[in-house]
Formats: structure tokens, C-alpha cells, sequence
């Protein structure tokens, strides 16, 4: 039945449009009985003219209205990570630059569109090549660039380029359809021997580590990522299946996770997770979403469901690289704490050599 | 199949062969009937489905929960009760992808008005072979057919993003949609790039061949500049991922590990060792970038002619534009690693790449420019092609500015598959190569059918288009930059998130007036067909030569002698000239200066 109404409905949009043309055509042949020829005249040129301001309008008040209503940008304040902030730095350069030029060059397109709307009679003017100007637009966006790159460079090999001296922490982020987990080196800081061959869910061994390797006898397995903050986190990323994304907004960090090969980021968290929810940007945020979260729940209560927990904020690892049915909900819960909490979580965690079956 | 070989091609050959209803509208050699076939068959047809696609998943974006009358309808099985199901939406993801950059945008696009205008513009009677011209059109519309097929397999079709990244797309048991849907896409793909390939070659060919006399290259209108360019990129890249579809064949069917290793998926340990997805991401983007310009170097080529045309000026820097077309076009073959600066491989590569990358802004600076400076003062002729190429000029800006942020490998480290590089790329190549194809339909649809569309139906499809445009792809950035991953079959997983979700019913509700307003198209374009008035010689007074060829299609485009060319054809309100415009046919006057 749905199926036929569809079909009707279709019918009958089709029809209209037919109808309002057929209606159209009529009214243009009684006023202006000699000009069909499909061509842009003056009447079209004069309202299109009109409509190109119009629509340079538009496109300033869409900007603005974007700007006032998501102008906290979540991703250039705010960051937890003691490099963040220069990421956050090239960002608004880079978003400044890029608004200043949008704003300057469509109003130039769309201003000249509009001031130079033909008219019949009028000849445009013959200027086809001027060197001096072309010099000029190569040569001032190739500066501009320049500089952007040579910052832009700085800040990446800056971040990507982890400094051992400085001792981090190494924790494995291990990927699988469709969870994470993490595997922290425990006191000897070295990450034991693993690969998937070993696995063996029988004996719990599910991140295939080597029973044998000295290293990874201490190393402890989680399901929630527990950082110190303050200090210098080497993330050694790991799949078992597919492709994975390890995306940690909060830390303006990412990085694959690729099967057959160990890849990495390291960062240092800046700000606990406590210290995140008191900020007034985090405060205002969580508000909003809890009122929406509210309204939600009075639609469901009426319609007899569940209603919505208040959310409280945690920062987050979220899947990025597609990698099946339940890409969308692959997440792990990322916690920073003081160091003697941290402490205080890790000692409560079992040991590999620990949680080890017995083989029967 | 050749009958140009025994003809002298300044001789009119007879426009008049017998052709049977077979020879003339299915399998024709000739180049404007296959222009036809690919307009029909990649941008009507395909496009359809493109865009019903995308409007199914905007729809499973604004309302995740509740349970749709739509989705049943078209999804079926896939939608028990009218919810959809979690795998149709990866799939859909997948085909909207491969069909609209491959099939609307690259074939739809290059077939048409490469196939049209090349003999026309370059005064030849034809392809340099109407043989193997023939045979890319039926090996397209092959792929075309085992692509749509694809879609109806029991497992669902491929699935795994339109970059199809082993292993995802290799091993079955990661998702149904690697199995007989994976194989049909991988066999699409690679007759389609056979298809791409011989067309491409024929372009080049007949771009280096089959100029008329006194057609230098340095008169040759940007078009086909832009056409002979894009060929070439396609000749070097397409090859790449012809190799990477037949290594992931091996590897799903005969049990190579070349993209492979180390997998353990539902409870077994897979047998490959050795491979790497990396290996594969490098063969997939060096064609994957250089096809973003595939796509959209045609729509610049038809923009600098329909901007100039209708401005009634010359284009400003003929041969900057030429040269900026060179230049984006040896770029684009050095930069594909930019889509994979957090990939795993070497950060100093990522440095490379970060450099080439935003090189490419100079060359695309230098072609915007160069476009807004050709308006000023000019005459300008709102003709609905006109209004859809300066709506080219505005999204290819828009959509080029974010790219400076995505292309800065630091940047990207935070809004790597984001909903900000949903919106970039869709800005600047996806309704920018739209625009391009639709202002190209508008201007050269008396060329294709010797009749008119109608020019107040173009006004409003163009209207609503860019308003709907802007009002999808803008705020769609600024939900990228609030961290929201691209891909996600619900937002609602994440709490974080429901903020967003008020504008993304917004972008849902434009998404889907502007996706309906293509009917308004597509009704102006089937109706003009057969009842549009028709079309004088010349409409929009061009200089190029395809207006001085017959309207009413021939074989062999030209009665009589194929017309010499004596001047650029970019003559617009040259001084010295009553008419505001001096065609390429016309001999320079004595001690005229050529532009």
C-alpha cells in the first residue's frame, strides 16, 4: 500500500511541475508575445543580476549564523594535550587566512557578476592578459604558502617525532572488531612479545602475548585507558582484524591501526578528565546536551520507553577508519588522573602471568 | 569500421550512409551518438541513483531511530519494519561513492563532453577511432550493468567505503558485504578502467592528430585543453589501481598475502604473512587523487569557455590557464599521500606531502583569479549555464580553501575522516564537477539535440541548487570540527555528539530539497529532447568551432570542407569588430594582432 501511495505521490509532484510549466509558458506568451528563444535577455540578466548580491548575502549570513552557533569549535579550544595547543595555534592561522581570502574573493566574483550583468547594446571591455597581474596572484598566495608550510612542518615533525629521553610511558592500543583495549607495560616499561598466532582464547590469552617473554609477564590488559597527566604517553597501536582508526579528539590525536604492523603516536595529557568537566566552555557543553538529552527523554517516557541517563563527560577513543557493522559504536572510555590515582587503578589491575587459565 | 581511412578528410564524405537502427543509436561510431550514451547512461541514470542513495543516508543521519516508510520501500529486506540496517548503510556509503566519482563524474562527465567536443572544437570528422571509441562506451556500460547488479546480491553489495581498504574488503568474514558484492565491484572496476582507458587514448590521439588547419595548440579552446590534460592523468594513474584490483583479486580468491598479514578474525587465524593494507593505500590513492582532478579539470575546461562566452571578454590569461592546468595536473600525480598522513607510514613522508600538497593552491589561485577578473567588465549573459559555471567558481573556492587545512598533515591529525572532509571534498569536487557538468549540459544541449531547455526551468534549478549546496556542505564543517567521524551508521552511541544532531536534521531537510529539485532537471532535460524549441545556429554567438558545424547531427559533422582556423577563440568585443564576437573561421585582418 505504502508502495503505491509513493508511486501516487511521485505522480503526482511530476504532474505539477508539468502543470505550473504548461502555465508558465501560457502567461509568457500573452505579455511578452516575441521573445521565447530560450536565450538570457535583458529582463533575465537584470534579475539574476539581483540575485547574485543575493546570493553573496546569503553566503555571508550562512558563515555568520555557522560562526554564532557553533563558534566554541570543541576542536580549537580546549585541548588536553600539551601539544594540542599548537595544533590549535596553526588552526585558527589557518582559519583566519582561509575566511579572510573566502570573504574577499566571492565578494569579487559575485559583486562583478552582478555589477556587469549584460545589457544589450553595451560591449564588454577586451583585456586578455595582463603579466603583471598574473605575477602578482602567483607570487603573493606562493609567500603566503610558504610561510603556512614551513609552520605547519615545524609543528608535525614536533609532534610526531617522540622524544625517548624523556622516558614515556608505552601502552599498547589494541584494535579489534568492534572494541579496544589496552595493554600497559607494567614496572619494566617494555611491552612483551605478542602476535596473533598466540592467541588463545581458551587460555584468556586474547591479545596473543608471548607466555614466554620475560616482558610480558607484568604487562597488564584493560578495557579502560587510565592516563597520569603530566606525563609523556607512548601509544603502540595494534589490529587484529581490520583497519582501525585510534581517534582521541580531546588530545588532537590519531593514528591507524594496521594489521601486520605496529604503528604510533605519543602526547601528553595536560588536563585530568575532573579538571575538564569544572571548565566553563566543558560546564556550558555538557548543560546544553543534557537539556536536549531531557526533551528526548520526555518523548520516549510518553511513548512508554527508557529514558536517557544525564551524561557526564569523559573524554573518549572513538573508532575513525571504517571497519564494519559496528563501526559507530566502537569506543573505549579514556580517563586522566593524578599520578597517585593513576597508581592507585593500576595496582587494582590483574597481571598478565595472573590472568593466564590453567591449561587443563 | 574505419571508413575515414580511404577518405580525404577535407572532403565531405557523404553524411548519408544507410545506417540501420542498430549502427545509429546502439552501437555507433559515432562520437556525438556516444556523447549521448554516456550522458544517458552515467549522468541520468547512475546520477539517479547517486543522489537517491545519499538521501537515504542523510535521512538514517537526521532521524537514526525511528523507523521509516522510505527506507522499506527501497531498502526491502534490508529495512525489516522500516529501520535500517547497519551493513546497508556502510553500503550505501560505498556505492554513493563509487557510482558518483566514478561513473557520474569521471565517465558521465569526460564521456560526454570529451566524446562531443573534441572532433567539434578541433575541427575533425570524427574520433581518431570511432572502432575503439565504441568499444570504451559498451565496456563502461558493461561495468555500469555488474556495478547496479552488485547492488542486488544477497549478501549486500561491497561495503567497505568507496577506497574499499583491505583487509575490510578482502576477507568475507569482516562483513557480508566483502563477498560476491566485493568480487562484482573488483570486476566492475576493472572493466571500467579498461572502458576509461581506451577512451582516454583516443582523446589523446585525436588532440594530437586530428586538428584542423591552423588549429595551433595555442588555439586550441581551454576545453580541450582540460579534456587532452585529463586523459593523460587518466592514462598514468588509471593503470595503478587496475593493479591494485587485480592484487586484491589474488589475495581474496587465490590466496596471495599481498595486502595482508597477521589477521585473526571470529576465533581463526587467517593464513597470510607479509603483506601490508599500507602497500594497497599507496596503489588505491595514486589513482585516487589524481582522479579527483579527473573529475574536475573537465568542469574547469567548461567553465573557462562558458565564462568566457558568456561574458562576452576574452579569458583573462589564456596561458596562465593552460599553464595552471599543467601544473595541477603534474601536481596531482605527487600528492596522493596526503589521504594517508596518519596511516602508519614514515611522518617524513607525511612532510613531503604536506609540501606538494599545498603547492597545488598556487596553480588553483592563479585559475580563480584569473576567472573573477574575466567578469569585470564584462557583458554578461545570465544564460543558465552561465549561473551554474560562477557557481563552479564559488564552490571550487569554498571548497579549495579547506583543503590549506586538511592538507597540512598537523591538521589533519585531528580532522582526518571527520564530517569536515565530508564537506570539503563534496564543496570542491563533487558539486563544483556538478556544477561543471551541468552548466556544460545547459550550454551544449543544442549541440546534443538541436533544440533549446528551458531557461526559466535552469533558473530555478540552479537557484535552489546553490542555496541547497551551501546549506548542506557549510555547516557540515563545522560538525567535522566538532569531532564527529564520518561513516557512523548513529550518532547516538555518543552523547557528546547530540548536540549536533538539530543541524543535522537541518543539512538533511537542504540535502533533500536539493535532491529533488534535480527533477525539475531532468524533466527540462527529457522534455526539451523531444519537445524544446529549436535551436538557431550559434545560440550564445560563440566563437568556437562546433557552432559552424551542422546542427542536425551528420556523420562527419562538417557538409563540404572542414573549416580552417585563423585566430584563438577567445575574440569576444575585440575592438575593430562590429559584432561582439569574431568566430575562429574568420581571417585575421591585415596587421591584426592575435590576443
Amino acid at each position: 500500500m505504502s508502495t503505491f501511495f509513493t508511486i501516487l505521490i511521485l505522480f503526482f509532484v511530476v504532474t505539477a511541475i508539468w502543470q505550473i510549466v504548461k502555465i508558465y509558458d501560457l502567461t509568457q506568451v500573452s505579455t511578452v508575445a516575441k521573445d521565447s528563444s530560450q536565450i538570457a535577455n535583458d529582463k533575465d540578466n537584470k534579475v539574476n543580476g539581483y540575485l547574485m548580491l543575493g546570493f553573496l548575502i546569503f553566503i555571508y549570513v550562512i558563515t555568520i549564523i555557522c560562526f554564532i552557533r557553533y563558534g566554541d569549535f570543541p576542536l580549537m579550544s580546549n585541548s588536553a594535550s600539551v601539544h594540542g595547543s599548537k595544533i590549535d595555534d596553526l588552526m585558527m592561522v589557518s582559519m583566519v587566512l582561509i575566511f579572510f581570502v573566502q570573504t574577499v574573493t566571492q565578494f569579487f566574483l559575485y559583486y562583478f557578476a552582478y555589477k556587469y550583468k549584460g545589457q544589450k547594446g553595451r560591449k564588454a571591455f577586451f583585456y586578455s592578459d595582463n603579466h603583471k597581474l598574473e605575477f602578482l596572484w602567483t607570487i603573493i598566495p606562493a609567500i603566503v604558502l610558504t610561510v603556512l608550510i614551513t609552520y605547519g612542518l615545524l609543528t608535525w615533525s614536533d609532534i610526531m617525532n617522540v622524544d625517548q629521553d624523556e622516558d614515556p610511558i608505552v601502552i599498547e592500543l589494541y584494535a579489534q572488531q568492534f572494541n579496544w583495549k589496552a595493554r600497559y607495560s607494567g614496572e619494566d616499561n617494555a611491552l612483551g612479545k605478542a602476535n596473533v598466532r598466540l592467541i588463545d582464547i581458551d587460555r584468556a590469552n586474547i591479545l596473543g602475548l608471548d607466555e614466554f617473554d620475560p616482558n610480558a609477564q607484568d604487562d597488564i590488559i584493560t578495557t579502560e585507558l587510565h592516563l597520569p597527566v603530566g606525563k609523556p604517553v607512548l601509544f603502540k597501536m595494534r589490529s587484529q582484524d581490520v583497519l582501525h582508526s585510534a581517534y582521541m579528539p580531546h588530545f588532537r590525536a590519531q593514528m591507524n591501526c594496521v594489521p601486520g604492523m605496529i604503528t604510533q603516536f605519543g602526547f601528553t595529557p595536560s588536563v585530568t578528565t575532573a579538571e575538564m568537566r569544572e571548565t566553563p566552555e566543558m560546564i556550558e557543553k555538557i548543560l546544553n546536551i543534557n537539556n536536549i538529552r531531557a526533551e528526548k527523554s520526555k518523548e520516549l517516557q510518553e511513548k512508554g520507553e527508557e529514558v536517557l541517563d544525564p551524561y557526564e563527560f569523559d573524554y573518549l577513543l572513538l573508532c575513525n577508519k571504517i571497519c564494519g557493522k559496528s563501526h559507530y559504536n566502537m569506543q573505549m572510555k579514556i580517563v586522566v588522573e593524578t599520578q597517585e590515582e593513576f597508581d592507585k587503578w593500576i595496582n587494582q589491575q590483574t597481571k598478565f602471568k595472573n590472568s593466564l587459565i590453567a591449561q587443563k | 569500421m574505419s571508413e575515414y581511412i580511404e577518405i580525404d578528410p577535407n572532403e565531405d564524405h557523404g553524411h548519408h550512409h544507410k545506417e540501420t537502427f542498430i549502427t545509429k543509436y546502439i552501437f555507433s561510431q559515432d562520437h556525438k551518438m556516444i556523447a549521448k550514451q554516456y550522458l544517458i547512461t552515467g549522468v541520468l541514470f547512475m546520477g539517479v541513483i547517486g543522489i537517491l542513495m545519499s538521501l537515504l543516508m542523510r535521512l538514517q543521519i537526521a532521524w537514526p531511530e525511528e523507523p521509516n516508510i522510505i527506507f522499506e520501500f527501497f531498502l526491502g529486506k534490508w529495512a525489516p519494519d522500516g529501520v535500517m540496517d547497519a551493513d546497508i548503510y556502510l553500503a550505501l556509503v560505498t556505492m554513493h561513492g563509487t557510482i558518483m566519482v566514478f561513473f557520474v563524474l569521471t565517465a558521465g562527465l569526460s564521456g560526454t563532453f570529451s566524446n562531443l567536443l573534441i572532433p567539434l572544437q578541433l575541427g575533425a570528422r570524427d574520433m581518431a577511432s570511432g572502432f575503439l571509441n565504441m568499444v570504451s562506451f559498451w565496456l563502461f556500460f558493461l561495468s555500469t550493468v555488474i556495478m547496479v547488479a552488485s547492488i542486488f546480491v544477497e549478501a549486500g553489495p561491497a561495503a567497505a567505503g568507496w577506497t574499499i581498504y583491505p583487509p575490510l574488503s578482502a576477507v568475507e568474514l569482516a562483513q557480508g558485504g566483502s563477498g560476491l558484492g566485493m568480487t562484482l565491484w573488483l570486476v566492475s572496476m576493472a572493466i571500467f578502467i579498461a572502458s576509461s582507458l581506451l577512451g582516454s587514448l583516443n582523446y589523446i590521439v585525436t588532440v594530437i592528430n586530428l586538428r584542423t588547419k591552423g588549429m595551433t595548440l595555442t588555439r586550441m579552446p581551454l576545453t580541450i585543453w582540460a579534456f587532452f590534460v585529463t586523459a593523460i592523468i587518466g592514462v598514468i594513474s588509471f593503470p595503478v589501481l587496475l593493479s591494485a584490483a587485480l592484487l586484491l583479486i589474488m589475495d581474496r580468491s587465490f590466496g596471495t598475502s599481498f595486502f595482508l598479514s597477521d589477521i585473526f578474525i571470529q576465533g581463526e587465524v587467517l593464513h597470510y604473512q607479509g603483506g601490508s593494507p599500507v602497500l594497497f593505500e599507496h596503489l588505491f590513492w595514486f589513482l585516487g587523487h589524481p582522479e579527483v582532478y579527473i573529475v574536475l579539470l573537465p568542469a574547469l575546461g567548461i567553465a573557462s569557455e562558458v565564462i568566457a562566452t558568456n561574458s562576452r571578454k576574452p579569458i583573462f590569461g589564456y596561458k596562465a590557464m593552460i599553464l595552471s592546468i599543467l601544473a595541477i595536473a603534474f601536481l596531482s600525480t605527487i600528492v596522493w599521500g596526503h589521504h594517508m598522513f596518519i596511516s602508519g607510514m614514515n611522518p617524513f613522508l607525511g612532510s613531503v606531502f604536506t609540501f606538494t600538497t599545498l603547492l597545488i593552491a598556487i596553480p588553483s589561485a592563479v585559475k580563480a583569479f584569473n576567472y573573477i577578473t574575466t567578469l569585470w567588465k564584462g557583458n554578461i549573459q545570465f544564460n543558465p549555464a552561465m549561473l551554474f559555471s560562477i557557481g563552479f567558481v564559488s564552490t571550487f573556492i569554498t571548497g579549495g580553501l579547506t583543503g590549506i587545512i586538511l592538507g597540512d598533515s598537523a591538521l589533519d591529525i585531528n580532522l582526518h575522516d571527520t564530517y569536515f572532509v565530508v564537506a570539503h571534498f563534496h564543496l570542491v569536487m563533487g558539486i563544483s564537477a556538478l556544477y561543471g557538468l551541468f552548466s556544460g549540459v545547459y550550454h551544449w544541449f543544442p549541440m546534443l539535440f538541436n533544440r533549446m531547455l528551458n531557461k526559466n526551468l535552469g533558473y530555478v534549478h540552479f537557484w535552489v541548487t546553490a542555496i541547497c549546496a551551501y546549506g548542506v556542505f557549510f555547516p557540515m564543517h563545522f560538525i567535522g570540527m566538532a569531532g564527529l567521524p564520518r561513516r557512523y551508521y548513529t550518532n547516538s552511541n555518543f552523547p557528546l555528539f547530540d548536540d549536533l544532531a538539530d543541524t543535522n536534521k537541518i543539512i538533511t531537510g537542504f540535502a533533500i530539497v536539493g535532491g529533488l529539485i534535480q527533477i525539475v532537471f531532468l524533466y527540462n532535460f527529457i522534455h526539451s529532447m523531444f519537445y524544446g524549441k529549436k535551436s538557431p545556429q550559434n545560440p550564445w554567438k560563440s566563437n568556437t568551432l562546433e557552432w559552424t558545424a551542422s546542427m542536425k547531427h551528420i556523420h562527419g559533422n562538417w557538409k563540404g570542407k572542414i573549416p580552417e582556423v585563423f585566430r584563438w577563440p577567445y575574440d569576444y568585443s575585440k575592438p575593430g569588430y562590429k559584432e561582439d564576437f569574431v568566430p575562429q573561421i574568420k581571417p585575421m585582418k591585415k596587421d591584426e594582432i592575435e590576443y
